[in-house]
């Protein structure tokens, strides 16, 4: 019997069918792993102690025979920032740290109709303001192959948990590369879908317009099956669209047929050993037959600060309601008038948060909002109505997923600014609304290297397909050592 | 100087079954405390808002009666402030610029009273906030949420009154335009609301808040167009400020706020996507006869007087306790004679004056028995009076009150020649004056009525009482 915590989905599924272990056998052995690693990683910030329970009731099920969903047993990490009925939803921060949702996102309930079990919930930067997880208010996630390094975020716990093997898989939430930085770090899988494709119902929100949930595993084919679970058109929530658009098959002539572009710009800011990485791998990926070759994205310089304009302008309203008066921490009201508890609660946000809504507020303030906001809503629909182009001549558009390797814990905290840039390449997709993959390419030093396989609205297939056999080829077998 | 004045007006839509944005009641009156909530509308972490369409239909009416260009696109947008009865301290309304239209409508026009005209500016669909109760006797505020969310439509008119008494008109107008169009009913209390915006001359604009009534809108503006106009001859500064209309001492006052004008930074609401508009699916609407019709209609179709048409369709209920009241029995003058200057009467002169038809027990069959009784005689109009007083206050039916009162007409002469004799008895100077001076025939008449609680035949009595007198026809 392989060693259970390690297996994916597909592994999970064979064995409970073929009576080789139970559910709870496995659920408990990923239980036994948080309890002796988590200690080094944090990934958790709260453990579902429901799962043993819910894993039972699945043997019951099995065992008297009745059907069983087809997640029946998979262990999934939920991101902290979407909400899970009667478990603690804190967003890592001290304003929601005693929060309890009285429902579902559409998401967690999806996985939980198909029998998946919830095992725990997630570390991320406070309310997923940041690029490495070290904003939390329940202590820094660390890298699962050096614990000295950033786990990369806003979804940081969400990659180290799946990487060092606590949970089947996990979702993440990407506002601006919150999915694809931290699996790039982690060197796990992680995909950010089409806008609308997957409902936000439940997702506590930081950027409204920019946001999607998506799944981060082991491998693509997990990925694949977690997005086909959790998309689609949701009543509760008026932009999310029908999978009617999205095409599931694919076909023999497929493969020959695609063009892959690698956007130059990105590549030309990005760290020697990293753009060394991703070149090797467009090798790979001519030798299995695509057409690459470089072409070049106008305005890509634009980009970060249209995008750090339009998410902190969101956040800053999004974060207004945390006031302290119908849910939050201990803060006794005695004495205060209203304007003075409000002030007092909100200086609880930790320092990140604070700085995006003050920027956020200063964009929308009378006087500056043509000149930043408005500006940052151009340079939005000029980007995406540049990348619209490029599909049109290309299938799909490769970058490194991050311009830089993991660094030391510590090192950027104190300069915004650099800590930004990491976001560079990543924003374009959720500026432009479009699907993107970030899949491990290699190492350097041991730390993990990962490609961004972009496509456009609608194309998640096209990505998953490519994806899978560039996985398939470079055949990475490494394991962090805890 | 000038006097300009502009309405803020707020109206919810109470006629549709939920909240703007979830599924909570539209109707919070009836229930307990914060029982009418749900994620949505107190705004938890991850809930979204969903767009209630037919709030959409209602407010796109509205806008429709009232004249408005719609536009190609509509969107909502977030008014961000705080308060403690705004759960996401923003709310969710829409907002514009002069050139763009992206809200319900804009640049509408409404005609009242003779001919008078107000331009919309602006038609908006937007969520109504929770309410504070103050404990009293404690420091301490509480919030219910149960109205929170509950869809408003605030209507903005141009600055085009230097009249209260023309506002007053107005808002009876609008009242009664919403009320045909079945979006809002008008007598719940708080259903609809009204700011108004006041400046004279070359002064600043002053914003009144807090009126309760529409009566007292007409009051607070004279009051401030008084105050205003008393600083400008004294050379004071007019103040560009809020000022709140305090019910018991008839005065407007400072509110307590900031100086500075607040930023309500508004921007798009990203969790709602644009509305295309499409101009068949609005035409396709179909609009109720509005109050101006009808009132034709009633001139027309029933020969009735533009006066009595006017108050009958000012009041929709009115008009329609005579519609039905009609159908009935075809009496349509008297019937609405009845309406107006009866029944009318005992809803003014309650005492809060906002006694509603419902609370007042009286329907079509009333009024149609009333009617029908003093044309064919068998009461006086007196007598209808007292009866139409008690069926407000009882329900009961007029033939009913008949019967138990004996109020119908005395027509048996050999009854009434007995009372004359015993009023000539009584009277009898004034017999012996009545056989010169006819004018004294009526003083004996009256003698009689009172006799007989005013249920004495007049015609038969006074022809009686000139026979035992021996004065001639």
């Amino acid at each position: 019997m392989a060693h259970l915590p390690m297996l994916d989905i597909q592994g999970v599924s064979n064995g409970i069918r073929d009576g080789n272990f139970t559910v709870e056998e496995y659920i408990t052995s990923l239980l036994n792993r948080i309890e002796k690693i988590d200690k080094k990683i944090n990934a958790f910030i709260t453990i579902n102690k429901n799962a043993i329970n819910q894993a039972k009731e699945i043997d019951k099920k099995i065992k008297n025979g009745r059907p069983i969903g087809p997640l029946a047993g998979v262990a999934v990490g939920i991101k902290d920032n979407i909400s899970t009925m009667d478990l603690k939803t804190t967003c890592a921060s001290k304003m929601l740290s005693e929060y309890i949702p009285p429902f579902n996102a559409t998401v967690v309930q999806k996985l939980v109709d198909n029998d998946a079990i919830i095992i725990g919930k997630l570390n991320l930067d406070e309310f997923a303001m940041g690029s490495t997880t070290e904003w939390s208010y329940f202590g820094i996630t660390r890298n699962p192959w050096n614990t000295n390094y950033v786990c990369g975020g806003s979804s940081g716990g969400s990659a180290a948990s799946v990487s060092s093997h606590m949970c089947t898989l996990s979702l993440g939430s990407d506002t601006g590369g919150s999915i694809r930085c931290p699996a790039s770090f982690c060197s796990v899988v992680g995909l950010k879908p089409t806008y609308g494709m997957v409902s936000r119902y439940g997702l506590i929100s930081y950027s409204n317009s920019l946001e999607q949930i998506g799944p981060i595993g082991k491998n693509t084919s997990d990925v694949r099956k977690i997005f086909l679970t959790i998309s689609g058109k949701d009543i509760n929530d008026d932009t999310s669209l029908d999978n009617n658009n999205y095409n599931l098959t694919t076909n023999n002539y497929f493969k020959k047929k695609i063009k892959i572009g690698l956007i130059k710009e990105l590549i030309d800011g990005a760290d020697q050993d990293v753009s060394n990485c991703i070149y090797s791998s467009l090798n790979t990926l001519e030798n299995l037959g695509f057409k690459c070759e470089e072409t070049s994205l106008k305005y890509t310089e634009y980009a970060l600060a249209s995008y750090y304009t339009i998410a902190t302008a969101e956040a800053s309203s999004n974060l207004a309601r945390y006031d302290n008066i119908r849910y939050g921490f201990q803060l006794d009201p005695d004495d205060y008038e209203w304007n003075s508890y409000f002030s007092e609660t909100r200086g609880n946000f930790g320092d990140e948060v604070k700085r995006r809504i003050i920027l956020g507020t200063y964009v929308l303030s009378s006087g500056y909002y043509g000149k930043y906001y408005v500006k940052a809503q151009k340079a939005k629909s000029i980007i995406k109505m540049e990348l619209k182009k490029l599909f049109k001549k290309y299938d799909l558009l490769i970058s490194p997923t991050v311009p830089v390797l993991p660094f030391k814990i510590g090192e950027k905290i104190d300069d915004p600014l650099k800590m930004y840039l990491i976001d560079i390449n990543t924003v374009l997709a959720n500026l432009s609304g479009i699907p993107a993959i970030s899949v491990p390419a290699g190492f350097r030093d041991n730390l993990p290297i990962g490609i961004q396989i972009m496509g456009d609205e609608f194309q998640e297939e096209k990505i998953l397909t490519v994806s899978e056999l560039f996985e398939k080829s470079i055949n990475i077998n490494k394991y962090p050592n805890l | 100087m000038t006097i300009k004045i502009g309405l803020e007006i707020h109206c919810q839509l109470t006629e549709i079954q939920s909240k703007l944005f979830c599924s909570c009641f539209s109707n919070y009156r009836t229930k307990d405390i914060n029982e009418n909530i749900c994620p949505v509308c107190v705004g938890l972490p991850g809930s979204l808002p969903l767009l209630n369409r037919n709030a959409l239909n209602h407010a796109i009416m509205i806008s429709k009666a009232l004249n408005c260009e719609m536009p190609e696109m509509m969107m909502f947008s977030r008014k961000n402030y705080f308060y403690p009865d705004l759960p996401k301290n923003f709310q969710i309304t829409q907002y514009d610029t002069d050139e763009t239209n992206t809200c319900i409508g804009k640049r509408g026009t409404v005609y009242y009273g003779d001919d008078k005209k107000v331009r919309i500016l602006r038609i908006q669909l937007e969520e109504d906030p929770g309410r504070i109760v103050y404990e009293e006797g404690t420091k301490q505020a509480l919030i219910d949420y149960n109205r929170s969310g509950v869809a408003l439509v605030e209507i903005v008119t141009a600055p085009d009154f230097d009249d209260p008494k023309d506002v007053r008109l107005f808002l009876n107008k609008i009242t009664s335009i919403l009320a045909h169009l079945n979006v809002c009913r008008t007598d719940l209390e708080g259903s609809i609301r009204c700011d108004a915006n006041i400046s004279i001359g070359e002064g600043k604009k002053v914003e009144i808040k807090n009126v309760s009534s529409f009566k007292d809108v007409e009051k607070a503006l004279t009051y401030e167009i008084a105050r205003q106009q008393t600083m400008n001859v004294h050379d004071i500064e007019i103040k560009a400020e809020t000022r709140h209309w305090d019910e018991k001492r008839k005065i407007t006052k400072q509110s307590r706020s900031k100086e500075e004008v607040e930023d309500y930074r508004y921007f798009p609401e990203p969790d709602i996507p644009k509305i295309l508009v499409d101009k068949k699916y609005i035409s396709s609407l179909k609009i109720p006869e509005l109050p101006d019709d009808r009132k034709l209609r009633f001139i027309s179709q029933f020969g009735l007087s533009e006066h009595v048409s006017q108050v009958l369709i000012d009041n929709k209920e009115l008009g329609d306790l005579f519609e039905s009241a009609v159908k009935i029995y075809y009496s349509p003058v008297s019937i609405s004679n009845w309406i107006v200057s009866d029944i009318l009467a005992f809803l003014d002169f309650d005492a809060s004056g906002k006694k509603t038809l419902e609370e007042m027990k009286i329907n079509a069959n009333h009024i149609v028995e009333v009617a029908r009784l003093v044309d064919e005689n068998v009461i006086n109009r007196t007598v209808a009076k007292s009866i139409l007083s008690r069926i407000i206050k009882t329900g009961e039916l007029p033939s009913k009150i008949i019967n138990e009162k004996q109020v119908s007409l005395i027509t048996d002469e050999k009854l009434l020649s007995k009372t004359i004799c015993s009023v000539f008895d009584k009277e009898k100077n004034a017999v012996e004056d009545a056989k010169k001076n006819p004018t004294v025939i009526n003083y004996l008449l009256g003698k009689v009525m009172r006799e007989t609680s005013g249920r004495a035949d007049a015609k038969i009595t006074l022809r009686l009482i000139r026979k035992n007198l021996g004065v001639g026809r």
